[in-house]
């Protein structure tokens, strides 16, 4: 579905008429190509502790120009606050302050990202308010931001290092367009360990993925996206949506297996079909959805049922067989499909966001499970997407939905697919039972 | 891939090796002027080979060599096969080539290139077919186009206008295809007629093979069993000829509709005959090295065949009595009996061909005389005919059917021999105008 308001509102008379009409102005997202700068300008490195240092010799060896301190009247790609060593709300005045000087230096799709602590319950009450307070602070600021430019956070876990390999994946990540629909949100790296690619470009080199629903929509994004990203794809949708699933499979090599994932023996047979053909699997994508809204007075059990065994059921049932299968390798990531409507729920969609919701809880309690096994399991929720599912809303909720995010418009698939090929990363592996919201800062859902 | 060169010259050993079935992909099969009117047959092929490159991961591959065929065909689908090829998202680098022999031209896709691989020419290919009655080429009469011929030699305005002076208005109709043989005119059901009526078939006998056949294929539908057999083609997912729910009662109420003047009673209807029918298929097939090196499946292997024709001209036999001569004589090779086989798939293309089939196989004096054998070959077991449906049940376009008969037998092979730990055979039968039968063995192990 084209947004012809987006398209609209950056060219020609239309873009200063809106301007002066005070109406809402899109911009045109800075996303991924291979090969593309990490950022459109010099990182400017704020933060006066070790972690600061450390991080701007490593953002040295991504081609980046790193300023220490403002440089008035630069333009900047990015800017990284390293706040790891809070320890009172005081502290947190200088590093905001100094950012907040250089905003209007900011390029467009320009990116904030603060490196900082979980305020847990057992620390110090300054510290925690300290840590709590980035918390607020971001999420603000990422409200203010215009022009395409993000602002997301990396929560560093217990005994992670700001310069740890996993906290580098996940600041390459935001830093770059693979993060461009991602905006006020955090995430927290548990682990230091991960394993960066040889080559950024290909995270997945090597990896054989199988995408659910990946007929169409944000499936077939993902699928597309893997494979762009390196992995030989399985590429699953029930037989009726064949058609569509042999083309996705034709474009990007990869082999189509029609099946209903609600099957008892679903799992049994996705790892068959990857044990034979692949000899063994990497990533889990759970994809396929669905939604039968009705307000709950209105809901009948068929409608209930079906929503929570294809969202739900399936995945646990899925994840259980393939976990006993032995054919998931070495550091298995599974990445399950979330909804905003699963955190902030969603009028007329108790079922659906029963069903989201429950993600969240699974991916939160495998999480030891996948790590045992040396992976992970993380949901990513998205927002209001543009596919099909979201073309047949009413014109007035649909435009209002697009607007209602500081971004100010809907994202695409590619958008979900990135944070997904992210997660399914071995750059992503100190990332576990975390659900990463792909929604422009929807206001929904908070 | 085809077997590479020998850098080193020296002759591959003229050693038979297998040749194994991989796996299929059919669309669902249409009736006539149905979801598929606006697909030529070049569309229907592509699509077919497209969810086959698609289930098994083939893309831009050489494969050795595809071979298929129509039966209704285009004069401007000279090289339908290799046509299909190049639209499909196989390599533009695999050969393809067209064949036809009536309605056995699936089968026979499969036998030559089973051969093929077993002679190591080839180390890997697809056999398919296709079929329109919807799209089907209609032929300008002879008076017209003697006209048109002239015309085109002609010279001068006045020899021209002489020419087409010679236009009758009857010749402006068109002839329609339709399955007539040419020698005798008369129409494959009326052919079949007569010798239903010859092998005194009940109307009852031939409605309840239909009843199997419908039910039969809901229910193969119903466990899934063609989720991996099978990718949808223009919103269609299941056979439109499929009456799931189907009683002997309503097909009892049906008007016959062929053998009206012969006397005895006509007992065939549009219930136990196959409807036109629009619809591609496609069969992988390779060496077991190829299948292993390519991390490919392998439901089983192309054992053997056999082809016969009858005199139906002469009347010494009936038109589509073929299959029961070549069937003994594939036995007979391989020092088989009934009792050897797990499965039949008798292709059905009037619920009578297959009842007169197994008559005679039945039949002391059939065997006698016309086999020469002593004893009758004996009564197949019905539990084991057709159990996914046949083409009573999916519809039947021509070139198409012999493709969907190995796909789906090369499974059910597959699955017995898994579940039980014991080697499966099964037995395909087709019959074909022109007094044809082409007949099969697959086994799996
Ligand atoms: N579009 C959005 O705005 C949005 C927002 C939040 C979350 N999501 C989630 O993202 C996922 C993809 O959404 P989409 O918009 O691309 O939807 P979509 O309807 O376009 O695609 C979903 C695909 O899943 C397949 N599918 C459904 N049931 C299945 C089953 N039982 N077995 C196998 N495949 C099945 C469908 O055939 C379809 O191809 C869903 O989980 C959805 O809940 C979407």
């Amino acid at each position: 579905m084209a947004d012809r308001y987006l398209d609209l509102v950056n060219a020609g008379p239309v873009k200063s008429l809106a301007k002066k009409l005070g109406l809402p102005q899109p911009a045109v997202l800075r996303r991924y190509r291979p090969g593309a700068p990490v950022l459109p300008g010099p990182v400017l490195v704020l933060g006066s502790g070790s972690g600061a240092d450390v991080l701007a010799k490593e953002l040295l060896g991504w081609d980046l120009d790193v300023r220490r301190h403002v440089a008035p009247k630069e333009r900047l790609g990015g800017i990284v606050l390293v706040l790891d060593e809070l320890a009172a709300p005081e502290e947190l005045a200088d590093p905001m302050l100094t950012a907040g000087s250089s905003l209007r230096d900011l390029a467009p799709g320009g990116r904030i990202v603060t490196i900082s602590r979980p305020a847990t319950g057992t620390g110090q009450p300054a510290q925690a308010a300290a840590r709590q307070a980035v918390d607020g602070a971001l999420r603000s600021l990422a409200h203010e931001l215009r022009g395409g430019a993000t602002g997301n956070g990396i929560v560093l876990g217990e005994g992670v290092d700001a310069g740890a390999p996993a906290v580098l994946g996940a600041l390459r990540f935001l830093l770059s367009g693979r993060s461009a629909y991602v905006n006020g949100q955090f995430l927290l790296v548990g682990s230091g360990v991960a394993s960066l690619p040889a080559n950024p470009d290909r995270p997945l080199a090597g990896k054989v993925a199988v995408v659910t629903g990946a007929a169409r929509g944000i499936g077939a994004a993902i699928a597309e996206t893997l494979h762009r990203d390196g992995a030989r794809i399985i590429a699953v949708d029930v037989p009726a949506a064949g058609e569509q699933l042999a083309q996705v499979a034709n474009r990007i090599g990869a082999t189509a297996l029609q099946l209903d994932i609600t099957a008892a023996d679903a799992g049994a047979k996705i790892a068959a079909h990857a044990a034979e053909r692949n000899h063994g699997l990497d990533i889990v994508v759970h994809n396929a959805g669905i939604t039968r809204d009705k307000l709950l007075a209105n809901m009948d059990q068929a409608k209930w049922d079906s929503v929570i065994a294809v969202n739900l059921a399936s995945q646990l049932r899925m994840n259980e067989q393939l976990l006993a299968s032995g054919v998931l390798r070495e550091a298995p990531r599974v990445v399950s499909l979330a909804s905003t409507s699963g955190i902030a729920g969603n009028r007329g969609q108790t079922n659906y966001a029963a069903s989201k919701a429950g993600i969240i809880g699974m991916v939160r309690a495998s999480a030891a499970a996948f790590a045992d096994a040396g992976g992970s399991i993380n949901a990513v929720a998205p927002g209001f997407i543009e596919t099909a599912m979201t073309a047949r809303m009413p014109f007035v909720t649909r435009e209002v939905a697009r607007r209602l995010s500081s971004l100010q418009q809907g994202g695409r698939p590619l958008d979900v697919a990135e944070a997904v090929s992210f997660l399914a990363s071995d750059a992503a592996g100190g990332i576990n039972g975390q659900t990463l919201r792909v929604c422009g800062q929807s206001m929904v859902g908070a | 891939m085809a077997a590479s060169p020998d850098a080193t010259g020296t002759r591959p050993a003229n050693v038979l090796r297998k040749a194994v079935v991989i796996g299929g992909n059919r669309i669902p099969f249409a009736r006539a002027n149905g979801a598929y009117t606006q697909a030529s047959n070049q569309d229907m092929l592509t699509a077919a080979l497209d969810g086959l490159v698609a289930r098994f991961g083939l893309q831009d591959e050489r494969i050795g060599e595809v071979a298929a065929g129509a039966v209704l065909k285009h004069s401007r689908d000279f090289n339908l096969t290799r046509e299909a090829v190049i639209g499909s998202a196989l390599s533009p680098e695999t050969p393809a080539y067209d064949l036809q022999q009536a309605c056995a031209t699936g089968l026979e896709t499969v036998v030559g290139l089973a051969n093929k691989i077993k002679l190591g020419q080839i180390d890997s290919a697809i056999a398919g077919g296709v079929d329109s009655a919807s799209d089907a080429p209609i032929a300008v009469s002879e008076g017209l186009r003697a006209v048109l011929l002239e015309l085109h030699r002609a010279k001068t305005v006045q020899q021209k206008l002489t020419t087409l002076a010679k236009l009758r208005p009857k010749d402006l109709a068109p002839n329609a295809p339709d399955t007539a043989e040419p020698r005798t005119g008369l129409s494959m059901g009326e052919h079949q007629a007569l010798t239903t009526a010859a092998w005194n078939v009940t109307r009852e006998a031939q409605d309840e093979l239909s009843l199997a056949s419908h039910r039969n294929l809901a229910a193969a539908y119903e466990r899934g069993f063609f989720d991996d057999l099978m990718t949808p083609y223009r919103g269609l997912a299941k056979d439109s000829n499929l009456r799931a729910d189907t009683t002997l009662e309503k097909l009892a109420k049906l008007q016959p509709v062929f053998g009206k003047n012969l006397g005895a009673e006509a007992t065939m209807t549009a219930g136990n005959s196959t409807p036109l029918t629009d619809g591609a298929s496609a069969v992988l097939i390779g060496s077991e090295e190829y299948a292993r090196s390519n991390d490919l499946p392998v439901l089983a292997e192309v054992v053997d065949s056999e082809a016969a024709a009858v005199d139906f001209v002469h009347g010494k036999e009936g038109l589509l009595m073929a299959p029961a001569y070549a069937v003994p004589r594939l036995l007979a090779r391989q020092g088989l009996t009934f009792a050897d086989f797990d499965f039949f798939e008798i292709h059905e293309a009037f619920a009578g061909t297959v009842l007169c089939h197994m008559a005679a196989w039945e039949s002391e004096e059939f065997c006698r005389n016309k086999l020469g054998l002593q004893k009758p070959l004996g009564a197949i077991d019905r539990t084991r005919l057709n159990v996914n449906g046949s083409s009573l049940a999916t519809g039947h376009p021509f070139a198409a059917t012999g493709g969907r008969l190995v796909a789906t037998l090369a499974k059910m092979l597959r699955e017995k021999t898994d579940a039980e730990s014991r080697p499966t055979r099964g037995l395909i039968s087709v019959c074909a105008a022109g007094g044809m039968g082409v007949v099969a063995i697959l086994e799996a192990n």
